[in-house]
């Protein structure tokens, strides 16, 4: 098993034909990920040659999944149009939407959570602002590299994409059961939590690995989830200690506002309910290897 | 972004939210023509985007426009928590009966919007929440319904507002939304939001804050911006993400995560060694191009309190050997102006070759470290020289 993706999904791409969706849809593949068509209402019908295979693109999600029985869509589109598509991914009631796009405008991805909570959240929803999800040798659904880690026990979780890069490779001869990127925007679809929780129940982790950074209350939110529900041994690295107030460090979400979302409240909220906190991703790895040889 | 707050009035004066008049004036001789045109009593207040203005000395009342010229001359002498006044608004003065809050913003814990509202405004919002927080409503507004009067209605009387009252602000409240929504705001607060002696709702002084992701679909061009540090408005002419900090290290990483990580530890490192800073936050992205390298290293150098610069990449969509060929071809660009130390930490996929790469083209200015945090520790340690 592994959390949200496994080798069984069918993967579509939304946006698959732009430059970044056709880029990244050839590195799926190459990954192993099962690919199975894309969506492009102006390109409905046409087929497009992904290196050698075969890839037809659809005029909507609905249509997509009724002919492929897709159950994971994997998003591209420019931030003017990502809204849209989310909402045609939630219609369609897919599984899971996993939306890469970067600068989405905040009213929007606010207006498709909302819409979402109001159709009964059946579509998972993984970002915005998110590198996706790996369940390496299984499937990859997004823009993590493929070849940087091997499948293993260890469940991360994380707001960046190239730390969770990092700490996979880091980790690499240990391997990964499935590593999720959930996004470094104000507003994400799965949480800390989510991915926490989805951990726990999953067999083949063991122990988990928690990336956070400043902005926001995911983090003292996910110490709490912990203290409570996880069993399972957790590790966490927090971002941006030398952050200065008020300024966006890179990620829409990475700010600290006044005295709110700072890498020390965060890190002192997993301290008090026992998760060790790593000072550099080196040293999070590092406990890693001791919570595994310890078991 | 932040608005000043002339921005703020005069949005709400375009979405029908009762102001004040209100002109901008940058030389006394401006504020006094300013203070004829309004007429009677005026009120002359720094435009800077610092809380603290009235204690500072940045808000006056005048009487005559001569008064408003006289108060006005010292105003833009200020400097207000390191904001240099540059510029006044002369606002008609108001006589005002009682004071109200009421803001919308953004809520990022619950995934949604938030409005707080109290009749006790006036003070600042913190405070008021600290001491009384029974005073203040705080009522969670979905994204897609938004506010109605109904809902207007709710949050003035949950804010403490009798009937009367409640149904003269919630039509502003309903206007104060619109501009939230259809300005793609974060946050909107009208503190104090007034009661006038004559009887009148007006938005006294506001406070917003615009989403920067949604600056395509509105046209902001004419909007005056903060004067950016220089380095980052040249890093901005190159589209890179860049931050000035006050350190001596300059960094340059890929990806938001990994480069915050990257201060914090070579401010680690330094406290070995002197106690240096990291210099600057500048993320290249996942492409990191020579073209992208050379354009984020000459931004870095050309900071002179930086000593030594920490390049740390993870090799992931673009492979290590690409990034080293970029960081060569970058320092083959800048030529004789790159004088500083490199420490290169790269890793990921092909980082054989890249190391390899670095190696043969022998660089004089350029070490490689092999981890994370023994670079961070030499490019510390050469910043300390």
């Amino acid at each position: 098993m592994s959390i949200f993706l496994d080798k069984n999904s069918k993967i579509i791409v939304q946006g698959m034909t732009g430059s970044e969706g056709m880029k990244h849809t050839k590195r799926m593949l190459a990954g192993g990920s099962n690919i199975v068509g894309g969506v492009n209402p102006r390109k409905a019908g046409e087929t497009v040659d992904v290196d050698g295979t075969s890839l037809p693109v659809f005029g909507s999600v609905a249509d997509a999944i009724a002919a492929t029985g897709a159950n994971v869509s994997v998003i591209f589109v420019p931030p003017a149009f990502a809204k849209s598509a989310v909402i045609e991914a939630i219609d369609a009631q897919i599984e899971l939407a996993v939306v890469i796009t970067e600068g989405i405008p905040v009213h929007d991805s606010a207006s498709f959570w909302a819409y979402s909570n109001s159709k009964g959240n059946k579509t998972r929803i993984i970002g915005p602002n998110c590198p996706g999800i790996i369940s390496p040798g299984k499937s990859n659904a997004g823009i993590t590299p493929w070849n940087i880690s091997g499948a293993g026990p260890i469940g991360l979780v994380s707001k960046s994409g190239t730390l969770t890069y990092q700490m996979m490779f880091e980790l690499l001869e240990i391997g990964i059961s499935t590593a999720i990127g959930i996004g470094g925007d104000p507003i994400i679809g799965t949480t800390h939590i989510d991915a926490l929780a989805a951990f726990e129940a999953d067999p083949e982790t063991k122990a988990i690995v928690l990336i956070g950074e400043i902005g926001g209350d995911s983090e003292e939110k996910a110490a709490a989830y912990i203290k409570d529900n996880v069993t399972k041994p957790v590790v966490a690295y927090v971002a941006g200690f030398t952050a200065p107030e008020g300024k966006t460090m890179g990620h829409a979400g990475a700010i600290v506002s006044g005295s709110a979302g700072t890498a020390q409240a965060k890190k002192e909220a997993f301290e008090a309910v026992g998760v060790k906190v790593g000072k550099t991703p080196s040293e999070t790895a590092a406990l890693m290897r001791g919570v595994i040889a310890s078991l | 972004m932040d608005l000043f707050e002339y921005q703020a009035r005069d949005l709400f004066e375009a979405y029908g939210v009762p102001v004040l008049q209100g002109i901008v004036a940058d030389t006394p001789e401006e504020v006094e023509a300013a203070a004829a045109k309004i007429g009677g009593t005026v009120v002359v207040k720094a435009q800077v985007k610092a809380g603290g203005r009235g204690k500072a000395g940045g808000v006056k009342v005048a009487h005559t426009p001569a008064d408003a010229k006289a108060v006005s001359v010292d105003i833009l002498n200020l400097t207000i928590k390191g904001h240099k006044v540059n510029r006044v608004m002369v606002a008609q003065g108001a006589a005002i009966d009682k004071e109200y809050y009421f803001s919308v913003l953004l809520d990022r814990s619950n995934r949604t919007f938030l409005s707080l509202c109290s009749v006790e405004g006036g003070m600042e919002i913190e405070q008021l929440a600290e001491e009384r927080p029974d005073a203040l409503a705080k009522i969670a507004i979905d994204a897609i319904s938004g506010i109605d009067l109904a809902k207007a209605l709710e949050i003035a009387k949950a804010g403490g507002f009798d009937d009367e009252i409640a149904a003269k602000v919630a039509p502003v409240f309903v206007k104060l939304y619109e501009v939230f929504v259809k300005e793609d705001a974060t946050l909107v607060e009208v503190n104090p939001l007034i009661l006038s002696k004559d009887g009148e709702i007006i938005a006294l002084d506001g406070k917003v804050s615009l989403d920067d992701n949604a600056e395509f679909r509105h046209e902001r061009e004419n909007l005056e911006r903060d004067q950016l540090d220089p380095l980052e408005a040249k890093a901005k002419e190159s589209d890179l993400n860049y931050v000035k900090l006050d350190g001596s290290v300059g960094i340059i990483g890929n990806g938001a995560g990994l480069v915050m990580s990257t201060l914090d530890v070579v401010a680690y490192a330094g406290e070995r060694h002197g106690g240096v800073k990291p210099a600057n936050f500048l993320d290249i992205g996942g492409g990191a191009s020579a073209e992208v390298m050379a354009a984020g290293l000459d931004v870095i150098l050309g900071d002179p309190q930086v000593k030594s610069v920490f390049v740390n990449v993870f090799g992931g969509i673009t492979a290590c050997d690409a990034v080293a060929n970029g960081i060569v071809g970058a320092l083959a660009k800048l030529g004789s102006s790159a004088t500083k130390p490199l420490v290169v930490r790269l890793d990921g996929n092909n980082v054989v070759e890249g190391r390899k790469i670095l190696a043969d083209a022998n660089h004089p200015l350029v070490t490689v470290v092999d981890t994370m945090d023994e670079a961070a520790d030499k490019a510390a340690e050469l910043a300390n020289r």
